[in-house]
């Protein structure tokens, strides 16, 4: 087997819970890779659009932004902001969105907006931009994380973007009545959440992390006794990431 | 005829258009996203007369709002996203004056400001939405309430309401304040002679943005002949009468692309990046690219014709294939 890195791994297995026939809600990034290579392996006829209105672009290039040029080339339609949000919300289409976050708690909610109070933070970041949009009208989300005990805390110091709220039926009682994240991946390994009590649990270890590590890099107890080895990237994986989608390395460290 | 030729006076320069429209305090809404289509022409000249104490409104903005706000030129801020894509996950300047308190904001989502543009453009005071419910973009407000009395505030960043259509169970729906910004500032592609203008790519909030506003400014590529830009009308995007000044400048959005014109200048947009790092880096910035030019002419001659050359868009594609991006 040829080595490989977390990012690989990463990108790998979120393209893995994709399904043929989605419509993917993309950020730039990881999320990019992970779309594209799902593309290309298994769910051929998933459709790639961005909430800036660029919808099935034929993605010859990576886009470094959502708002990149590449997003508008060869797409089946240009549109706006309000375009692409109704179709993130449709109730016709299974939408799959792609978030990431700098926190996250055991429900899934999640922050990306800044570290420390509100009104006077030591660090903030870039804000919601469609983040807490998708988490609340996308029909599914998938998280990407680095896994840190100061990451997945139990209270995150903003809540963006809702996962699951309160867990249970809150999320349901709070008006959201589809969506919800299905997996957070991290650099570690891949959670979901239960689907009575909506709480984070440890589904898969990547090949050569232990669960126990999991659980130690995560700041709220978390259930790793089901949790099962990861399928490592096959080959094929590997060339099509590197050699078709980021020949270029411009995300691809 | 059914249309006169718009009047000569509504074509004028960026000057022009900055000390005629923008005064201190004005409340703009910036068009464009992250690197794509950000007015900058008018934001170099913006910096260039100090205008100060700007009230900015946008959804996803980078390059063009970072400048300003590093500038001094804004005084509040309502905004979903300050960042610029991979050259700047979070733009340098947005943050360090969040982070030091020297600029009031308040956090909404994408939609929730497109809404409310949109809610402007209709002339309704607000909209619903589903979006936000569960956050903290509901729970926290940024603006203090002295500040919520003033014009073109509103007196409350949203409201909780049960839809009012059913009786029996609950369903909570947010409403969200129209923005009826003073003036919107768009860069497009092309303004036929008659001002009407023609957005390529991607119109991302922008239509919503000038319906909103009491004047529109639109900056352009190219002026084209009224005939021509009347012979394709399905791809038009704003009819000439709600247009209160054309600015005629090509290469106007210079660092973030065009579509079908340039594309984003990578190089540019690291190296600003770097300099925003730090105060002094950043003021030899804006002594180099904005204070030290008259002209966004000036600042192409400073930005040089190879680069330029270099950043073409691809007729077919619509942006630059195979542009050094790293």
């Amino acid at each position: 087997m040829d080595s490989y890195s977390h990012q690989e791994m990463m990108a790998i297995s979120a393209g893995r819970l994709i399904r043929d026939g989605d419509i993917l809600f993309a950020g730039t990034g990881i999320s990019m890779l992970a779309t594209t290579v799902a593309k290309r392996i298994h769910a051929p006829a998933a459709v790639v659009f961005f909430e800036t209105g660029g919808i099935d672009p034929s993605l010859e290039e990576l886009p470094l932004a959502v708002a990149d040029p590449r997003v508008m080339s060869g797409t089946c339609l240009n549109s706006g902001l309000i375009d692409a949000f109704s179709i993130v919300g449709h109730r016709r289409l299974h939408t799959v969105a792609f978030l990431g976050a700098a926190q996250i708690d055991r429900f899934g909610n999640i922050n990306s907006t800044c570290i420390g109070p509100y009104e006077k933070p030591s660090i903030r970041f870039s804000g919601s931009g469609g983040a807490c949009d998708a988490g609340c009208l996308a029909a599914e989300v998938i998280i990407f994380m680095q896994h840190e005990k100061r990451r997945f805390v139990e209270t995150p110091d903003y809540l963006t973007s809702p996962g699951w709220v309160k867990g249970g039926d809150s999320r349901k009682r709070a008006g959201l009545p589809r969506g919800g994240p299905i997996a957070v991946v991290s650099n570690l390994g891949i959670m979901k959440f239960n689907a009575n009590s909506r709480e984070m649990f440890l589904a898969e270890y990547f090949p050569g992390i232990t669960p126990e590590r999991i659980a130690e890099h995560t700041g709220f107890p978390i259930d790793i006794s089901g949790a099962i080895e990861s399928v490592p990237p096959t080959l094929e994986e590997l060339r099509i990431l590197r050699e078709e989608i980021d020949p270029q390395k411009l995300i691809l460290k | 005829m059914n249309q006169k030729a718009v009047s000569a006076d509504k074509f004028m320069t960026p000057a022009e258009a900055v000390s005629r429209f923008i005064p201190n305090g004005a409340q703009i809404a910036l068009g464009g996203f992250t690197i794509n289509r950000n007015p900058m022409a008018l934001i170099h000249e913006i910096i260039r007369q100090n205008v100060r104490d700007l009230h900015v409104v946008c959804h996803s903005h980078g390059q063009g709002l970072d400048l300003l706000i590093g500038a001094g030129c804004v005084g509040r801020l309502e905004i979903a996203y300050g960042g610029n894509g991979r050259f700047a996950p979070t733009c340098v300047r947005f943050r360090k004056a969040i982070e030091q308190g020297k600029i009031l904001w308040e956090d909404y989502s994408n939609y929730q400001m497109s809404l409310r543009f949109l809610a402007g453009a209709l002339g309704i005071p607000f909209i619903p939405t589903k979006s936000g419910l569960g956050t903290d973009l509901l729970r926290r407000e940024g603006f203090p309430r002295e500040i919520r009395t003033q014009r073109k505030v509103a007196p409350r960043k949203c409201v909780l309401l049960q839809n009012p259509f059913l009786e029996k169970e609950d369903d909570p729906v947010v409403l969200l304040p129209a923005l009826t910004p003073d003036v919107a500032l768009i860069h497009s592609q092309q303004v036929g002679e008659d001002g009407t203008v023609k957005i390529r790519g991607l119109t991302f909030a922008d239509l919503e943005q000038a319906k909103s506003a009491d004047a529109v400014i639109v900056t352009c590529e190219e002026v084209v002949p009224r005939s021509h830009i009347r012979s394709d009308p399905d791809h038009n995007s704003l009819p000439p009468f709600l247009i209160d000044a054309v600015v005629p400048i090509p290469f106007g959005a210079h660092p973030t692309a065009c579509f079908f014109y340039y594309d984003y200048d990578a190089q540019h947009l690291n190296h600003y990046r770097k300099m925003a790092e730090d105060d002094q880096r950043f003021r030899e910035y804006l002594a180099q690219w904005v204070y030290g030019v008259k002209t966004h002419n000036e600042y192409l001659d400073r930005v040089g014709g190879a680069r330029l050359a270099d950043i073409r868009a691809d007729s077919v594609l619509g942006y630059r294939k195979g542009l050094e991006r790293r």
